[in-house]
């Protein structure tokens, strides 16, 4: 059975579900997390987006393969997560109350 | 002291000719004045509703909501390959034409006639009333004259705008002006990647105006944004504009920033060095056929380099920010009452080439959006305390100048269409 991800990044499996179609969806994951959670994520994921900027560059969008599209979507899913992470140190942006901004049109990949 | 040179006359506001006086926000929170400006502006002015490429063959259509002018149309592309826009509304018996499940939500699709879910009546792409369900039942009906009820509609660059007032003959080009002819040629047609968000927010819908024309809340309300030492820097500088401008009802500001890459990189959050991307776009430009320097005159009015971001408002409620990384933002403020209002912000990118440019459109979407959530829920906050009038007048600083240019026109909408109602000796609107 192929691996969910590349190779390379086998590290990842554990936070496979990450891999997220969708920035509303990976917000709403964002939400219902913990800071731990986040953080344990953010942890390990960061760290190889950081050292992949060559692999990502070379994965055309024209005909991605299943794997590199789970490998994109959960790096978009640590860019949603870098902000409670990285600024916020709480799931929702302070202040925002009820307040919701919600994506209704998204690129398909 | 100063970081930009201002005018001649010492401020924006005064070489505008606008007052410096406190201003008042009754127009914001009045429930009367809210219903002026649903007869005056949303009735009467040309609306943007959405851009060409949602449109892309013949039968592809869309609905747009516009409840402050209470109606709904429907936008189409027919067989000629010409874009028309229709009142959403059956001639039979009024029921809404086009939607889906829900019908006050929008839709979108491809057809090849629209048919009615009532009775089945069945309107051409060009609103010809083409099919009557049991037609020898009605009474001399001339399908001719049971056509859908079309709205002027013209595009601007791609962008698809609809008037409602049949009597207002002035064409779209016109009505945008000096800042709309110095963009042209600016290649929106290659800005294809869209990311839309929409949002319902607590406020009149002129406060949000406000506070995306003016950037002298960023360096507080978003401080958490920024890493720690940036934050108190941006803070002691404050915000100053590179330039400002207004042409008849519409206004725009020129910023710096955003010039990539940064110059200390202790400035940027660990994901915006990962990706070499942040709010103002990625660092790294696609190529759109234009380098900086050659971008339509309108853009980087004072050809500053340390340009980053130009904002226009189009009123009354379209503003488009073209930024120095070579992508568009446009945001369109849709009221539902005077204290409530649908806010949509779309991002317009080059469609990225491998994953790795798609993160960084991604991070600069987001980013959008985090800032956003910071605006939205402040803005309630706003508005619940202006409608205490507790506090009646309000001071505005130079770098608020497009605020009360944006309130003085709708006011002066709202008074000059009262006056041509009492002119032509109907009543005015209540």
């Amino acid at each position: 059975m192929a691996s969910v991800f590349p190779d390379g990044f086998e590290a990842l499996e554990p936070f496979a579900d990450w891999a997220v179609r969708g920035e509303k969806a990976r917000y709403a994951k964002r939400l219902a997390s913990t800071m731990d959670e986040l953080d344990a994520f953010y942890n390990v994921a960061f760290p190889l987006l950081q050292s992949s900027k060559d692999y990502l560059e070379q994965v055309s969008m024209e005909g991605i393969s299943e794997q590199d599209k789970r490998l994109l979507w959960l790096f978009c899913a640590l860019v949603t997560v870098a902000f409670p992470v990285e600024a916020w140190r709480q799931p929702r942006v302070p202040d925002s109350g009820p307040s919701t901004i919600d994506a209704i049109l998204e690129p398909a990949v | 002291m100063p970081h930009f040179k201002k005018p001649a006359e010492g401020s924006w506001t005064e070489h505008l000719k606008i007052g410096t006086e406190p201003v008042s926000y009754e127009d914001s929170i009045s429930p009367e004045q809210y219903e002026r400006e649903r007869e005056a502006i949303f009735k009467r002015t040309w609306l943007n509703v959405g851009r060409v490429e949602q449109l892309p063959r013949k039968g592809s259509y869309f609905t747009k909501e516009l409840d402050a002018a209470r109606t709904s149309v429907v936008v189409v592309r027919g067989t000629d390959g010409e874009v028309r826009a229709f009142h959403n509304v059956c001639r039979h018996r009024g029921n809404k034409l086009v939607w889906n499940d829900f019908p006050r939500e929008e839709t979108s699709g491809v057809c090849r006639q629209f048919t009615c879910k009532y009775h089945a009546w069945r309107y051409d792409l060009d609103g010809k009333l083409a099919f009557v369900q049991q037609e020898g039942e009605f009474f001399d009906l001339d399908k001719a004259a049971y056509g859908l009820k079309q709205v002027r509609t013209e595009v601007w660059e791609g962008f698809v705008f609809v008037n409602l007032d049949p009597e207002n003959t002035t064409p779209l080009r016109e009505y945008l002006g000096e800042f709309a002819k110095g963009i042209e040629g600016y290649p929106f047609h290659k800005l294809t990647q869209v990311h839309k968000y929409r949002a319902e927010i607590g406020s009149n819908w002129k406060l949000f105006i406000d506070a995306f024309a003016e950037f002298y809340h960023a360096p507080i309300l978003h401080s958490g944004q920024y890493m720690a030492e940036e934050a108190r820097k941006i803070q002691k500088y404050g915000y100053e504009a590179l330039h400002y401008d207004i042409d008849g009802p519409h206004s725009m500001v020129s910023s710096w920033g955003g010039i990539a890459p940064p110059h200390d990189r202790k400035m940027v959050k660990p994901i915006e060095a990962a990706l070499h991307s942040g709010l103002f776009g990625p660092w790294d430009a696609p190529d759109i056929g234009l380098a900086p320097e050659d971008l339509p005159p309108a853009i980087n009015p004072s050809r500053d380099k340390r340009w980053g971001m130009d904002s226009f408002v189009f009123f009354p409620n379209f503003m488009l920010l073209i930024w120095r990384p070579n992508w568009v933002l446009t945001y369109h403020y849709w009221p539902t009452s005077y204290n409530t209002h649908i806010f949509e912000g779309t991002c317009y990118f080059v469609p990225p080439e491998n994953a790795f440019q798609r993160l960084q459109q991604e991070l600069a979407a987001v980013s959008f959006k985090e800032y956003g959530l910071q605006d939205g829920n402040t803005l309630e906050a706003t508005q619940t305390m202006l409608e205490s009038r507790a506090v009646r007048e309000f001071p505005l600083n130079d770098q608020e100048v497009l605020l009360r240019h944006l309130h003085q026109t709708a006011r002066a909408y709202v008074e000059d269409h009262q006056r041509r109602g009492a002119e032509a000796g109907t009543p005015a609107t209540s």
